[in-house]
């Protein structure tokens, strides 16, 4: 419990920190003004979202591997926090968009890819509603976990590949591609604070998790009374 | 100041979406909390 709180606290302060240095830190871009501060919370909740899958992605493999239902606890931890953050992307993209581009929503291969993403995971857990039996549940959504990942890459790779409606990468973007420094170190900030967010939302639903199954554990003592 | 709302929008939802999920979990292990209890206590009735 006082672990949770201190956990909890240190993400809030970030967070907070995190929002402050988004609008009085960063400094005001030239071409698109205030609307790009967005892009500090946007992208920042962009990496987090992978990062959350690539914690699903592994589990899965760990519960193919050694069939322990504290990885399929994770795996399905992993996805839930993922969708949150994806849907977060999903939801600031286009209120970005809207006065930049004109427009709310474009079917380019970063914003395809990225809501196929979203409806991947969305079936993960769908999956999961529909198979009673725990053991066999856990093999199948670790098997759809798994080819569920594989979009990750090319919505990583999508702004890399493919010419897109999208802004090129200014993170790790290559020659000709880049942000003012103080740009840079405000994005990497609240990058942080949202994966102490991550963590503090992943720590709370495994938690959930594993209380699952133990309500499963004992319902079948239950039955064998 | 342009496009202020629309900055705010997206911050807003954005925590919103957060604060809402946090709100899910916390409801969902209360509930499971309480079902285990009454599980617990109808297997030590059938002991």
């Amino acid at each position: 419990m006082k672990k949770d709180l201190t956990l909890g606290a240190i993400a809030m302060l970030l967070v907070g920190a995190s929002a402050y240095c988004n609008f009085y830190v960063a400094p005001n871009e030239r071409t698109m003004g205030l609307i790009q501060r967005i892009f500090y919370f946007h992208a920042a909740c962009g990496w987090t979202m992978f990062t959350a899958f690539f914690i699903c992605f592994c589990s899965n493999i760990g519960y193919v591997l050694r069939r322990e239902g504290r990885w399929d606890a994770l795996g399905v931890s992993g996805a839930e926090v993922g969708l949150v953050f994806n849907s977060v992307v999903l939801v600031t993209g286009p209120i970005w968009a809207h006065p930049v581009w004109g427009i709310w929503w474009t079917w380019d291969a970063r914003l395809t890819s990225t809501f196929v993403l979203w409806l991947l995971y969305v079936a993960y857990l769908l999956l999961r509603t529909l198979i009673e039996e725990p053991e066999r549940r856990a093999l199948l959504s670790a098997l759809f976990g798994i080819f569920a990942f594989l979009d990750v890459p090319l919505v990583y790779g999508s702004i890399r590949w493919w010419r897109t409606q999208h802004p090129q990468p200014v993170i790790m973007g290559g020659p000709g591609s880049g942000l003012d420094p103080l740009m840079r170190k405000v994005f990497f900030f609240s990058s942080l604070a949202m994966h102490a967010l991550m963590i503090l939302l992943l720590v709370a639903r495994y938690g959930l998790e594993k209380m699952r199954g133990e309500a499963e554990i004992i319902h079948r003592e239950l039955e064998a009374v | 100041m342009k496009n202020l709302d629309s900055v705010f929008a997206a911050y807003l939802i954005g925590w919103g979406i957060f604060f809402v999920f946090y709100l899910t979990v916390a409801r969902r292990t209360s509930a499971l909390r309480a079902d285990i209890e009454r599980l617990k206590a109808a297997v030590n009735r059938g002991k």
